[in-house]
């Protein structure tokens, strides 16, 4: 940490703080679907008129883009309580908590240089500041709800719009860094668990589709490349020539039919395969409720079958948002937060399997 | 973020890539990701969104947009298509001849109709400001540019040869 003032990397550590103890909006388990549908996110791609975007900027203006959106923000109704936090102040492990949230990207870490980050109470906003563009808006909800993260995001979107001067034409809509943004500037998302499907085989057909729809799907957790915990995530691609509300019926309808996919995937399996269902299920409960030492990857498949035999009742004793909540606190960096100092792969992986069996090892 | 196969240069490429149920994300620089999308097949609609970054006319093309640069930022065309970023909001009028079909090709539109801010940037003196700083020059290779990607090779060839002789008069 080094050059930051005590009481400013006190008061982060705050905050910080504030956010380990509460659960993160999008894992709280209570939207529509949300035995498959984890979360639902709107992304919104602003940019300040004739202001060099963040990689093209120099210091000063830079600096600038930062100060002029902080005011903006810190004078918005809903944003007015919010955490502000500069990325050159936060260390390693506090930027890495922030993407293990989902708060930030990952890129975003890399580069401090004039970035922040705004986090509203409850984590329902957050807003990325310099990262590719000028501002990165984005609302997280529980559950199946795209239209309800839009309502909030337009919401604060226009607040600040008259605040802001956004690069807007007619034409083009909003401009951003990379032309694939521009138009709506809107990237809806979520992020469903889909363990049937990828167990019966089918995941790729599904994928395959999606991709020629023109969404794009990404993994999900894992460390590196590789996706884990059979967690997906879908988005649009098009940003340009259909309104922000088309879009989200899009990626409505399309969610929809995945989910009836992992609903019939998940009937087949528990009417044909019921032995080998419940012989994996209760594996993973067994190795998470006596498991000593546990690396992260095999605690996110664990977890995900865990969460597949609660989704249809063949666990009953563990909530859904108590599993939930495993997936994050298990990560690398929650776990360093949680101990409140350094750990390494080994020690990690030791607490790892701690915490999970102070959580669930008694219950049933 | 650097190339993931080459580990040499800027990956503008992003992409997702399943193999046996796993999926991996690729971030490729746009040589790379050639070479990639000819065994990817056409699924992500890769090739397609290349094919508007880069080759659009071939060797003509990159002659016509010699020194195409923002007045604004100062970004050049060169610089984007390396970067695969503009340099500010403005850019989009500097290149608009070269990202109005590249905008079409990503979104299969060029026309916005969602929401707008309560505060617009004024777009008419904007539109002016620009137009006055494109150059004959600039002009005739945006339309040597529009011939080529239109297949009128006379009329291009036409085009060029009125270049050349801009040029050697020193116009700029
Ligand atoms: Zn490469
Ligand atoms: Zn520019």
């Amino acid at each position: 940490m080094g050059s930051i003032r005590p009481e400013v990397s006190g008061l982060i550590e705050m905050q910080l703080n504030d956010l380990l103890k509460q659960t993160s909006e999008w894992l709280k388990s209570s939207g529509p679907n949300s035995e498959i549908v984890i979360s639902s996110r709107i992304r919104l791609a602003r940019n300040l008129d004739k202001v060099p975007f963040p990689h093209w900027a120099n210091k000063k203006q830079g600096e600038w883009t930062t100060e002029m959106i902080y005011k903006a923000v810190s004078e918005d109704e809903y944003l007015k309580k919010s955490i502000y936090l500069k990325l050159s102040d936060l260390d390693a492990i506090d930027k890495q908590f922030l993407v293990e949230r989902h708060l930030m990207s990952h890129e975003h870490a890399l580069k401090p240089d004039n970035k922040a980050i705004v986090i509203s109470e409850e984590e329902i906003v957050s807003i990325m500041i310099n990262e590719e563009d000028h501002l990165r808006m984005q609302v997280m909800k529980s559950g199946f709800d795209l239209s309800e993260a839009w309502n909030i995001i337009n919401n604060i979107d226009t607040s600040l719009s008259a605040k802001l001067p956004f690069a807007f034409s007619k034409e083009l809509g909003y401009l951003t860094a990379c032309p694939t943004n521009a138009g709506t500037g809107m990237r809806g998302s979520v992020m469903l668990h889909l363990p049937a499907l990828v167990m019966t085989k089918q995941i790729n057909k599904v994928l395959a589709a999606i991709a020629k729809l023109s969404f794009t799907t990404r993994g999900l957790y894992g460390e590196g490349t590789q996706a884990a915990g059979n967690f997906f995530q879908i988005s649009n691609q098009v940003s340009l020539g259909q309104n922000e509300e088309e879009i989200i019926e899009n990626i409505k309808g399309i969610i929809r039919q995945i989910i009836e996919q992992e609903n019939m995937a998940r009937n087949a399996l528990t009417q044909n395969n019921r032995q080998i269902l419940e012989d994996r299920i209760y594996r993973a409960s067994g190795i998470l409720k006596s498991a000593y030492i546990i690396n992260s990857a095999e605690t996110i498949e664990m977890l995900s079958m865990l969460r597949l035999g609660q989704d249809l009742g063949i666990i009953k004793s563990i909530d859904r948002r108590l599993i939930n909540e495993l997936f994050i606190l298990t990560q690398p960096a929650h776990l360093q937060k949680i101990e409140g100092k350094r750990l390494n792969a080994q020690e990690r992986d030791v607490k790892r399997a701690a915490l999970i069996r102070s959580r669930i090892g008694n219950i049933g | 973020m650097l190339c993931d196969i080459c580990g040499k240069v800027v990956a503008t490429v992003h992409l997702t890539e399943i193999i046996d149920d796993q999926m991996a994300e690729l971030h490729l620089c746009e040589n790379c990701a050639r070479a990639k999308s000819m065994e990817m097949e056409q699924q992500f609609g890769l090739a397609d969104l290349l094919a508007g970054l880069s080759n659009m006319g071939g060797q003509v093309e990159t002659e016509g947009m010699a020194g195409l640069k923002c007045p604004a930022c100062g970004l050049t065309y060169e610089n984007f298509k390396k970067i695969g970023r503009l340099g500010c909001s403005e850019c989009y009028w500097s290149f608009k001849s070269y990202l109005n079909p590249l905008l079409k090709k990503i979104h299969g539109s060029n026309q916005h109709i969602g929401k707008s801010p309560i505060n617009k940037p004024q777009e008419s003196i904007r539109l002016q400001a620009i137009k006055t700083k494109i150059s004959p020059l600039q002009e005739l290779r945006n339309q040597l540019r529009l011939a080529i990607q239109k297949e009128e090779f006379e009329k291009a060839a036409e085009l060029r040869d009125k270049i050349k002789e801009l040029e050697k008069k020193g116009e700029t």
